[in-house]
């Protein structure tokens, strides 16, 4: 019961002060230029997954928000609030989540700098950054290997320079340095770390290779290295992606390839709606003297998804896995309905 | 007498076609290079819209759908947002931005 109350005495807590920080972040860019209208934009999803005859019902509500301040700042921060509803004793239990998943600033510097600081999402691999908001990614699980590298948080405190370094119509160098501090704050915890990405786009050939590393300067002192490469051919809906990463005591890939029918009459007929997903993956243990997120066996596992690309931003997203390690092997069955939206805070001018 | 007088007239009148003939033609002239000068403005915007529907293809397509629509006031928020999630460099930002108010 007292849990229960500091649970929500803290929500509502910090529900008023992010209430607070969006009213003040409102009324800051009530006179910026009329396409910069702070927005709302974010996901809604309805997900469930099936093991071993267990199913699991997560309800989930994903905001972002992102509002300008004059001509080169930006301040964003995304949030997560669900509610996990799984078999127990007699019937269900459920747990909730409320929290922010970053809150940053952006200082858009020079044409090739920027600056972000606060709660910034680690940009290690490419998972953590680009496809885990719950409206993007095509699988509801993340790939095994998501955590190696993210220093269990996923977010460093901190600050971080990025940008284009170079950018031609036959090739583009995008990079990412970062440093983070400590934190044992409760809504952003973060690790004493350092890190950087490095990105190699080349446009004709739709192809991008990059190189992650980063180092965690606390408890555990270790070295993460990372490389991803992404491609996707120009006039098809085929998207390949696959990252690879190793930590000192283990390592892991993902491959994962998907094609949208478009073909088929387009991209909005009720044939070019659907998108085959198929995702490989695999994770090595070499020991387990650090808790890096892996599982804690060799495990190898297939993921086949089907999904529906609705109108209105409306996805279903289905999915069929089989996983195998020493420890067991099991069958994921995966349902879930996605909504995207994305609205101004106010009418502009 | 008659003919002290025709003569002025007639330069007169003269001069004045003359002169209405030539600001007829160089407002022609004008309106010609204005319309030049608006197609070829017309024709640079187009080409900037055509290369935001590539950086558009090429970076933000590469993580996700496109959004089916959104209202043109927030056109620069998105931007912002993609300048720094994307490493957007300022030329791909303007032309993304030219692309996205079509």
């Amino acid at each position: 019961m007292s849990a229960s109350f500091s649970f929500y005495s803290r929500t509502r807590c910090w529900t008023a002060r992010l209430l607070a920080c969006c009213t003040v972040l409102l009324f800051a860019t009530a006179q910026a230029r009329a396409q910069d209208t702070p927005l709302l934009s974010g996901g809604v999803a309805f997900l469930t997954s099936t093991t071993g005859g267990n199913t699991t019902y997560l309800p989930i509500i994903e905001p972002l928000l992102a509002a300008p301040i004059g001509q080169h700042v930006l301040v964003e921060s995304r949030a997560a609030l669900l509610e996990t509803y799984f078999p127990g004793g007699n019937g269900y239990k459920h747990s909730h989540f409320v929290g922010l998943t970053y809150l940053q600033g952006d200082f858009l510097v020079s044409p090739h700098l920027n600056v972000v600081a606060g709660s910034y999402l680690l940009p290690f691999g490419t998972y953590n950054e680009r496809l885990s908001p719950v409206w993007i990614s095509n699988l509801q699980d993340g790939p095994l290997i998501a955590n190696l590298g993210l220093l269990s948080t996923g977010t460093g405190v901190g600050g971080q320079l990025r940008g284009s370094a170079v950018s031609t119509p036959n090739f583009s160098l995008d990079y990412s340095v970062w440093y983070s501090a400590h934190s044992g704050n409760e809504q952003f915890s973060a690790k004493r770390a350092t890190g950087e990405r490095t990105d190699v786009y080349l446009p004709k050939q739709r192809l991008e290779i990059g190189l992650s590393w980063d180092r965690q300067l606390e408890g555990t002192r270790e070295n993460f290295v990372g490389t991803h490469v992404w491609w996707e051919p120009a006039d098809t809906s085929f998207r390949f992606r696959s990252e690879f990463a190793r930590g000192a005591h283990g390592q892991g890939y993902w491959a994962e390839a998907d094609y949208r029918l478009a073909r088929f009459g387009g991209a909005d007929t009720f044939v070019g709606r659907f998108e085959p997903v198929f995702r490989l993956q695999q994770t090595f243990r070499r020991n387990n003297l650090a808790s890096d997120g892996l599982p804690s066996v060799n495990t190898q596992r297939a993921d086949f998804g089907l999904d529906y690309n609705l109108p209105h931003s409306v996805r279903i997203l289905t999915s069929y896995s089989r996983q195998f390690s020493a420890t067991r092997n099991e069958n994921i069955w995966e349902t879930g309905i996605v909504y995207r939206f994305l609205v101004p805070t106010w009418k502009g001018r | 007498m008659r003919l002290s007088r025709i003569v002025p007239s007639l330069f007169v009148a003269g001069a004045l076609a003359c002169a209405a003939l030539s600001g007829s033609a160089e407002h022609q002239t004008g309106q010609s290079a204005a319309r030049h000068d608006s197609q070829a403005g017309s024709q640079a915007t187009d080409q900037l819209a055509e290369e935001g529907q590539r950086v558009f293809q090429q970076n933000c397509s590469r993580c996700h759908n496109a959004p089916e629509s959104f209202p043109p006031s927030i056109t620069g928020t998105i931007l912002h947002h993609m300048r720094v999630r994307a490493n957007l460099s300022r030329h791909q930002e303007q032309a993304l931005l030219e692309f996205l108010n079509r």
